[in-house]
């Protein structure tokens, strides 16, 4: 049996691969920090993808439709922020809604766009870097979207542990109560900590439906929403351990489409499913040490805040 | 200035007013989609919500509502308890699917043996048995290792299309379907069909089952050790502990009891309506039977109405598909925002507006 696989290759699609769920994971990472439950990454992530792909195929131009993508993500977050944080709804069930009202909806407004080609994402070429033998090929040839993604971890990673808004941010995440005694407006820091996810989310989307894909079908994001949230539990909500989640993740779906194309006596339908085995698994080692598990879990997560109570 | 103001105890009338109100302000904003989509609004609602029941081809019509609604109520009524004591099995689709599975299978396995008294019971228990086994995956991960059950379960269910897609093109294909994906016919196969009881209708044994289940679930709740501790725990873990009541059971038994209910779906439907295993034989009713079970309030005559309405959207969504030419996402995104606009509504429940500044108490 011929094991012909590149791991320079391997390395390079598993950047790209991972992309789209590191970015919904780093999202809904701050949602959960900030002390909110928003089980519809899913369905941002699928509006983003047909949002981010429509205005990329009319506009001619991927990065507007990136920003496209985020912005329909964080719209549609907004829905579920203003359900569960004015409305006081219960946050799974909204979520859940959320997810379903995406799918809907990002079929109807991608019916035209089926089997269209877009424009595609141009590689940044960095000189010196990408010319480094090895290393080259495999971290520094990719698109701009890889590099921002990186850049949004590092970045939520030092804005939680550095500054006075990240600050506030868990405090609100660990005790609502407390928070808004000290003044914190709840509901806002919540609100825009939902927003930010949804962006997030919706950026992953488009880079499934403009890189990774590249293109659009109904229901495209096959339960990479959800892996997002797996991750977020995988990694203890740290922003360090996302990145590395998301990775390994990805690593993993790379390699198992490798094996697939190799041709290797697994069954096709035991590999395609090994993705979602191996989530569920990493989930169950994860969440078997309770202690752990519950100590760096946001205190608030899930609760609904209501001034008065 | 706008205030919402706790209510002591839920409001009884807008528990009951506020799916009613949901439907009303979906219909309008669905009006409002569907004008966007260039289509008349008043037109495409009655063609969805009016006549499939009293137009013209009604007669058809009627009969497909109940074959739609039963597995929707089937799997609800499951969903309700869990969801009632805070447990939330997301995955019914792939407990749908596991349970068609097992009941294909052994009714395949017979084949062709003329008994029917002995293959369709067994189907049934079979059916039964692939979604409990598939819930208790969720079910005993969450009892045993504290992993949460809503990932678990919504992740298995790719894993079960996985399987679908795989027994389709494998081990349950027809021997004689010249390579075609997808098993014998099991309507052809009398000893295992599951066909309509009175012609017409669209009452087979899984509307029955519907019924059943529907019955069960009232008198569990309102009468049953079981389902009190059920609503306890949704009320108040900590109490429910206090109480007495094992958590752990309530979880494997909620899980299931609905991973069960789901999976005898997925065989009545796969041994009558759609008649085969093939790879896209599960149409989403797992994950639409969410929004019936929230619609039903999470209770069984509740369910039972709400699924009606919400196979009613599926047929009159096909209605609007063939005479408007409205786009079958439309119905999909409909039923979303069918949620959304209840799950909205619902602060009336719990909350009161005032109108107005603060009163100083």
């Amino acid at each position: 049996m011929d094991l012909s696989i590149n791991p320079i290759l391997l390395v390079a699609s598993l950047m790209v691969a991972s992309t789209p769920i590191l970015l919904a994971a780093i999202g809904e990472m701050v949602v959960e920090k900030v002390g909110v439950l928003n089980l519809g990454v899913e369905g941002m992530m699928i509006v983003g993808a047909i949002c981010g792909f429509a205005i990329a195929v009319e506009t001619g131009s991927p990065a507007v439709g990136f920003a496209a993508a985020a912005i329909g993500g964080a719209i549609l977050s907004m829905l579920f922020g203003f359900l569960t944080q004015y409305l006081l709804s219960n946050q799974v069930a909204t979520g859940l809604a959320l997810t379903l009202f995406g799918l809907g909806l990002s079929s109807l407004m991608g019916q035209s766009y089926v089997g269209i080609k877009p424009p595609s994402t141009p590689k940044l070429d960095i000189p010196l870097l990408g010319d480094i033998p090895v290393l080259g090929p495999m971290l520094f040839s990719h698109d701009l979207m890889v590099y921002v993604s990186l850049a949004i971890v590092a970045g939520v990673w030092g804005f939680l542990k550095y500054t006075r808004g990240g600050l506030i941010l868990r405090a609100v995440g660990e005790s609502h109560d407390a928070a808004h005694a000290l003044g914190y407006n709840v509901i806002l820091v919540r609100l825009a900590a939902i927003g930010f996810g949804g962006a997030c989310a919706g950026l992953g989307g488009a880079y499934l439906s403009l890189v990774r894909v590249p293109q659009w079908t109904e229901g495209m994001t096959a339960g990479a929403g959800w892996i997002a949230l797996a991750i977020v539990v995988f990694a203890s909500w740290r922003a360090g351990r996302v990145l590395l989640g998301a990775y390994l993740f990805g690593g993993i779906t790379v390699l198992q489409l490798n094996l697939q194309a190799a041709g290797v006596a697994i069954p096709v339908e035991l590999l395609s499913m090994s993705p979602y085995l191996i989530t569920i698994l990493v989930l169950v080692i994860i969440s078997s040490d309770r202690n752990r598990a519950a100590l760096n879990a946001p205190a608030s997560l899930g609760r609904a805040f209501h001034a008065s109570s | 200035m706008i205030r919402l103001e706790k209510r002591p105890t839920p409001s009884q009338t807008w528990a009951y007013l506020t799916p009613l109100v949901a439907v009303v302000a979906t219909m309008i904003a669905g009006g409002v989609l569907f004008a966007f989509l260039g289509k008349d609004p008043i037109v495409a609602i009655r063609t969805i919500f009016w006549d499939p029941v009293f137009g013209e081809f009604a007669f058809y019509y009627r009969g497909q509502l109940l074959v739609k609604a039963g597995p929707l109520i089937l799997i609800a009524i499951g969903l309700s308890l869990g969801f009632k004591a805070g447990i939330w099995n997301i995955g019914a689709e792939g407990q749908y699917i596991m349970g068609a599975i097992f009941g294909a299978a052994v009714g395949l396995a017979f084949y062709p043996m003329e008994a029917r008294w002995l293959i369709f019971p067994l189907m049934i228990v079979a059916g039964a048995l692939g979604g409990f086994l598939w819930a208790m995956i969720p079910g005993i991960l969450k009892t045993r290792f504290n992993t949460n059950e809503i990932l678990v379960s919504l992740l298995l269910v790719y894993v079960a299309e996985s399987i679908l897609a795989s027994m389709s093109l494998g081990l349950l294909r027809n021997p004689e379907g010249a390579g075609f994906p997808g098993s014998r016919n099991l309507r052809q196969y009398e000893s295992a069909a599951n066909n309509e009881l009175i012609a017409g209708w669209g009452m087979h044994w899984g509307v029955v089952a519907a019924f059943i289940a529907v019955i069960f679930a009232y008198i569990l709740l309102s009468r049953h050790i079981m389902g009190f501790n059920i609503r306890l725990t949704g009320e108040s873990p900590r109490a429910a502990r206090f109480a007495g009541v094992n958590p752990n059971r309530l979880i494997l038994f909620c899980l299931g009891l609905s991973g069960a209910l789901a999976g005898l779906a997925g065989m009545f439907e796969v041994a009558g309506p759609a008649g085969q295993i093939s790879i896209d034989f599960n149409v989403g009713y797992g994950f639409t039977a969410i929004i019936v079970a929230f619609l039903g309030r999470l209770h069984p005559i509740g369910i039972l109405l709400a699924g009606l309405l919400m196979a009613l959207t599926y047929i009159g969504g096909e209605a609007a598909q063939a005479s408007l030419g409205l786009p079958a996402a439309a119905i999909q995104a409909f039923q979303g925002m069918l949620l959304f606009f209840l799950l909205a509504f619902d602060v009336l429940t719990n909350f009161k507006v005032r109108f107005g500044r603060e009163a100083t108490v």
